[in-house]
């Protein structure tokens, strides 16, 4: 009998908390976005990138099967992109972030957008060792989509409802789908919005800086305990 | 979810066993797998039957553990056992619910020779 005692993903999670680490020494904040296919991620992510454009430096990596479609749409955007293709596999691993991380080498302090693979199950149980994550649900989906597919949304620290604008052609009910994210994640915060018509574009990229903020406020809180700690083990007065 | 692809780590995670603690043959593995961890344990059985073949596990018996989550009830204040993680509380109907465990995928042991 030989005891291991060991998670199965345990060799994801080593390397998600090193991309962590290497992303917190650039001073990097990376979101881990999921949603099912055709829920507007790419989009979403070339209106948010044109209107962050020169405030701040952005990098995207974009996961899909087959294709560079994606990684090219976020060029034309004017970021820089690299495209992960994930062959057969249904998700991006944190060995794959690591290996596009170092290829696409993000500047210091950069915003970097992780976009998985259009897939409501895979991508939830693996840890691509991003600050946040962000699952988006269209309303031409079911409301139910929480309570069918819970783990992308357990996992979720904001949700965003997209294409917003088609509300008056459908019959979709926000307020349910908000009480069924809430029963899957209290936590979440939710936001509605559309690309189309620009609402809601305001209200998530306040959220996005003030999760970057509070996520460098965070990293700076550690630098300052740590140099008190090395002045203090040299003997120099704080 | 991605059974096949959990089916491979867990091969790598005893064939690095295997190497350290010495043996070449596993009789049985012990996984246990928590209710929210969104893993299909018949898709699991199927991928591990797989993926073993012609390895160190061929024909090993695989014996999962599925232990009830446990989740905060924010209305009766206690901890409870849940089954599927959108279940209501058991003790109050209750739909406010924080989960504390049951995401676990763990390998356990192995019985070796």
């Amino acid at each position: 009998m030989v005891e291991i005692e060991r998670g199965i993903l345990s060799a994801n999670d080593a390397l998600a908390a090193r991309n962590r680490d290497e992303l917190a020494a650039k001073w990097q904040f990376a979101l881990n976005f999921l949603s099912s296919p055709g829920a507007g991620k790419t989009t979403l992510l070339v209106e948010t990138l044109c209107r962050l454009h020169g405030r701040l430096p952005l990098a995207v990596i974009e996961g899909d099967q087959q294709t560079s479609n994606d990684a090219e749409r976020i060029r034309a955007a004017g970021s820089p992109a690299i495209q992960v293709n994930t062959g057969k596999g249904c998700h991006l691993d944190a060995g794959m972030v690591g290996r596009a991380l170092a290829a696409l080498d993000p500047a210091e302090g950069a915003l970097v957008f992780i976009e998985n693979v259009g897939n409501l199950v895979c991508p939830a149980g693996f840890d691509l060792g991003e600050a946040k994550r962000v699952t988006l649900v269209s309303v031409t989906e079911g409301e139910d989509k929480p309570l069918k597919y819970p783990d992308a949304f357990a996992g979720a620290d904001l949700v965003l409802v997209t294409k917003a604008d088609l509300l008056p052609h459908l019959d979709f009910d926000v307020a349910r789908l908000t009480a069924n994210i809430a029963r899957v994640n209290p936590r979440a915060t939710v936001l509605r919005l559309s690309t189309r018509d620009g609402e809601g574009m305001d209200a998530w990229t306040d959220w996005l800086l003030a999760a970057r903020k509070l996520f460098l406020e965070d990293l700076a809180a550690r630098a300052e305990a740590r140099a008190a700690g090395l002045r203090q083990t040299a003997g120099i007065p704080a | 979810m991605h059974e096949m692809a959990l089916c491979e780590s867990v091969l790598a995670a005893i064939e690095e066993s295997a190497r350290a603690n010495r043996f070449t043959r596993v009789r049985r593995v012990r996984l246990e797998i928590g209710s929210f961890a969104g893993v299909e344990v018949s898709a699991l059985r199927f991928g591990f039957d797989v993926v073993s073949r012609g390895t160190l596990c061929d024909g090993a018996e695989l014996v999962v553990l599925e232990p009830p989550g446990k989740a905060w009830c924010f209305d009766c204040s206690s901890t409870v056992d849940l089954l599927a993680r959108i279940d209501p509380c058991p003790q109050c109907g209750g739909h406010r619910l924080q989960p504390v465990s049951g995401d676990q995928m763990t390998i356990k042991d192995l019985e070796v020779e």
